[in-house]
């Protein structure tokens, strides 16, 4: 097949590959991005097998059917394992980069050293730092969130923790620029190990200090990697569609990074190095603050007279997986003629957009799932604000409270609403271990149970008071 | 090393080039993405940057030994893998956006 042939093949999967991105601007036509992205991959894979130097067909066919019988399981996991698959593909992407920096180097040097320029060197040494690091990172990301046992869920952090990490990294870089003036001295084919080696190590200690609240983040500097990985192995092989390609994917993490500092009010270089979750425990003020807990009836009473009401789930309602029966309620509510919103903060899950998905599972209309920002100026106007497994994303610590960790950080306006319900599996502080003033506001009034089995409740009141509490 | 510097500067700075475009493009793109979907985003940029399946095939499709080609055969079957599910649990998820919920038929759980 003709070079020609072969470039343009790939500026039609470059156009492809934008199309699926612009086509994600709406929920109308999101899915023909996706059949915009398989197109475009199919023509990228069938023009590269067809290369003349594609030889090995029995070396891709079984790669591939592999790829397919771990992917297809992969892509049906329950929505709340979507973070650590995501996690784990940034893995998968780390690791292929990677392995076909490895691959080349040692190609190249086989087939004689003229052929690794400093250019080439540099390529290669960055990409397979970022690969192999994104490897390891991600796993790591991955293995918190899915909260296997061996990976510490908490952060992990010692004395000069990130003095250690940078060194780690500067080492592995200024080997990897003796590699960049030596690429074929003796000691070479054995410095690149030890270079992969520092790569992978730092990737894990990267990733130890970091606290399951700032997960969404972390997964979305993580893309940004994985895609910077990929432009690094374009650059090295010379293929501008894996640069282009590769460029989105590092551009979407990094305006999703950022729009998730924001939501945190927190800079990059806090979240990789600020170890949060670690000082703020205990900070709760000298009086001993009482909550006003409200019954069931009651509380199904305030609903019913309402005409506003605005959900604020958080992660707490998957875990309690409260989300099929939030929407029977949302049902009752609307048909007595309640407008009912969700209002969706963007770090409520564990992901960016996560909490959309969620409750998109559950059949609620995406069309009342509301931003922070749209939201916060109707919360005056509204009745009920009832709080499902959410905590700091409406604590008002966030606004007032200078001492406090999160303060800045831009938070739902549940206290301006007339009345708030908060459900609460317990009375601890929750997952940053900051305590809510929110839940002691003379507005407020919590509604102690496991979510799922309250909203139950709520439900069975409303739905004809076949209540027998 | 002189002589064979010359021409892979050139591809260097087109390269650049086309890498500090794309980074633009998709600035300007992904900024548009509805708030709602950015978790299918994140899927389905996974599945696109699993471009590397390129690369990988070439490295182990090619007449190269044998160790060089384990490596590419696992890299492609680790892009292959993003690349099936990435897609594949995109459209799951935006299957599940929907304006109007149909007529309350199927209860669930």
């Amino acid at each position: 097949m003709s070079q020609a042939v072969v470039q343009l093949a790939y500026i039609l999967a470059t156009v492809l590959f934008i199309f699926a991105l612009h086509w994600m601007n709406t929920p109308a036509t999101a899915r023909n991005g996706v059949y915009a992205g398989v197109a475009g991959m199919v023509v990228a894979i069938a023009v590269t097998w067809a290369q003349p130097e594609v030889v090995n067909h029995a070396w891709i066919i079984f790669p591939i059917i592999a790829g397919f019988a771990v992917g297809i399981p992969l892509a049906r996991v329950p929505l709340t394992a979507v973070p650590q698959r995501t996690a784990l593909s940034h893995a998968f992407g780390g690791l292929a980069a990677g392995l076909v920096g490895t691959a080349k180097y040692y190609l190249w040097l086989s087939e004689g050293p003229e052929n690794l320029t400093a250019f080439r060197m540099v390529a290669i040494i960055v990409e397979i730092i970022l690969g192999y690091l994104t490897f390891t990172g991600s796993l790591m990301a991955a293995g918190k969130l899915q909260e296997v046992k061996w990976v510490p869920q908490r952060p992990v952090t010692y004395p000069f923790q990130n003095v250690i990490n940078l060194l780690l990294l500067a080492i592995a870089v200024a080997l990897g620029i003796a590699l960049v003036l030596h690429p074929a001295a003796d000691w070479a084919p054995r410095l690149f190990p030890a270079i992969i080696g520092l790569a992978l190590l730092f990737g894990i200690l990267l990733i130890i200090p970091i606290g399951g609240a700032d997960m969404p983040t972390v997964i979305a500097i993580l893309n940004s990697y994985a895609g910077l990985s990929a432009v690094a192995m374009g650059f090295v092989l010379d293929n501008k569609l894996l640069i282009t390609a590769g460029a989105l994917d590092g551009s979407s993490g990094l305006i999703l990074a950022i729009i998730m500092c924001k939501a945190m009010n927190r800079s990059f270089a806090n979240v990789l190095f600020g170890a949060f979750g670690q000082v703020q425990q205990a900070q709760i003020g000298g009086e001993a603050k009482v909550y006003k807990a409200e019954t069931i009836e009651g509380a199904a009473q305030v609903l019913e007279q309402a005409s506003l009401v605005v959900v604020i789930p958080g992660y707490g309602m998957a875990v309690a997986q409260a989300q099929h029966k939030v929407r029977e309620l949302y049902d009752l509510l609307k048909k007595r003629g309640i407008t009912v919103k969700f209002a969706i903060h963007p770090v409520a899950g564990r992901m960016p957009g996560h909490m959309n998905v969620l409750l998109a599972e559950a059949d609620i209309p995406y069309t009342d799932l509301v931003e922070m920002d749209e939201i916060n100026p109707d919360m005056p106007q509204c009745d009920v604000a009832l709080v499902v497994g959410a905590n700091d994303v409406v604590n008002p610590a966030a606004r007032t409270d200078k001492t406090s960790p999160i303060y800045g950080m831009p938070i739902i306006a549940a206290d301006k609403a007339r009345t708030v319900f908060a459900i609460k599996r317990s009375k601890n502080p929750g997952f940053a271990g900051i305590d809510n003033e929110l839940y002691f506001s003379d507005r407020t009034w919590m509604l102690f149970g496991d979510a799922k089995s309250v909203i139950g409740e709520l439900v069975k009141q409303l739905s004809g008071g076949s209540g027998m509490h | 090393m002189t002589p064979e510097a010359a021409p892979p500067a050139l591809d260097f700075w087109s390269m650049l080039f086309v890498f500090v475009l794309s980074s633009f493009i998709g600035l300007g793109v992904i900024r548009r993405v509805s708030r709602l979907l950015h978790t299918p985003l994140m899927s389905i940029t996974n599945a696109i940057s699993a471009i590397a399946v390129v690369g990988s095939i070439i490295v182990a499709g090619g007449e190269y030994p044998l160790k060089i080609r384990i490596l590419g055969a696992i890299a492609l079957f680790a892009s292959m893998t993003n690349i099936v599910s990435g897609f594949l649990i995109t459209d799951r998820m935006l299957k599940m956006f929907k304006t109007e919920r149909k007529p309350a038929a199927g209860e669930q759980s």
